[in-house]
């Protein structure tokens, strides 16, 4: 009895390390295939869109893209570059979107006098686009309202 | 003293005057010169530490031309006169210097406010002439411009505004905003 369970634990094993080895022959990890010693390719420059028009959204909570480059736009304690255009005292000025109501309020549901903390860090949620494919396929279809 | 001899004395008295001239006044403006780069800003840690490495991080220093604004570029004018007055005010900044008002990174924080304010009262004042000497609007192809940048530009030089009056903090970071413009700062809720 204990023979024969020693040798299913050795086979078991072989197996496992016969698996292991061809599965690792396929891994690939992000930089591609090339060995450490060598020097990868550069992968291709991602260009941000132009200033367009805002973007659509491709569900109703979808938090909006941004439709702007956004290179240099710092968003510190100090200050927030995406607010001096999109802040409720700005906006109109700047011919921007204000932001959301949404973002002043607490996680308790308290109402405050400026934007909230935790919905400061705009990128967080709304991303610039860039013109970089799809990696995989993807066959989502925004709900009726959304769909023009 | 002869006719001749006057004019041979004035001649050579003109001559010395040309030379000594041209050594005078090139040897003053050589060392002006040697004054007005990056090299010589960046020697004192102050702008080296601080608000050289904020600008090493834009657009004025590299790009995709490669063309740069370095430190005189836009802080002391082109015009001989503006920039002695300019250098005679430096004068200030070496006596701040030596007391060590802004030598650690916290002090410089704590007056950046300050400085910040006082660059942008003189580009106000000056209708931002040190960004005119190579940003002029008379030559701005609109259409090239981003879409945002064609509005603002056309609607601010419509209302007479000057380049600073939007674009601060281009080339070194910020300072705490909240006093000038509240809706873009966090303000302190407590634990929100």
């Amino acid at each position: 009895m204990k023979m024969q369970a020693m040798l299913k634990m050795v086979l078991l094993g072989g197996a496992l390390v016969c698996t292991t080895q061809v599965l690792a022959n396929h891994v690939q990890s992000l930089r591609g295939d090339s060995d450490l010693t060598e020097d990868t390719m550069a992968p291709e420059v991602k260009y941000y869109n132009k200033d367009g028009l805002p973007l659509d959204r491709d569900y109703v909570q979808q938090p909006p893209l941004i439709p702007h480059k956004i290179d240099g736009y710092r968003i510190t304690k100090k200050h927030n570059k995406c607010l001096s255009c999109h802040s409720w005292k700005n906006y109109k000025r700047m011919n921007a979107t204000k932001i959301s109501q949404t973002h002043f309020e607490s996680r308790d549901g308290l109402v405050l006098a400026n934007v909230s903390a935790r919905r400061y860090f705009c990128v967080q949620c709304h991303v610039p686009q860039t013109n970089a494919k799809p990696l995989v396929e993807n066959e989502f279809q925004p709900v009726e309202i959304l769909r023009h | 003293m002869s006719t001749s001899k006057i004019k041979k004395y004035g001649l050579a008295c003109l001559s010395v005057g040309v030379v000594l001239g041209i050594i005078l006044w090139g040897g003053f403006n050589w060392s002006m010169e040697l004054t007005n780069n990056e090299q010589f800003c960046i020697s004192c840690h102050e702008m080296k530490d601080n608000v050289y490495q904020e600008y090493k991080t834009t657009v004025h220093y590299s790009n995709r031309s490669g063309v740069r604004a370095t430190c005189p570029d836009c802080h002391v004018p082109k015009e001989w006169i503006h920039k002695v007055i300019r250098k005679i005010r430096a004068s200030n900044e070496l006596y701040h210097k030596v007391m060590g008002t802004i030598d650690t990174r916290e002090k410089f924080e704590k007056h950046r406010l300050e400085l910040a304010k006082h660059v942008w009262k003189t580009m106000k004042e000056t209708d931002s002439r040190e960004c005119r000497n190579c940003h002029k609007y008379d030559y701005m192809d609109y259409p090239s411009q981003g879409r945002r940048a064609i509005k603002q530009h056309m609607k601010g030089f419509d209302e007479g505004k000057t380049c600073i009056d939007c674009h601060k903090g281009i080339a070194h970071e910020l300072p705490d905003m909240s006093e000038i413009d509240p809706s873009a700062t966090l303000l302190e809720h407590g634990a929100q």
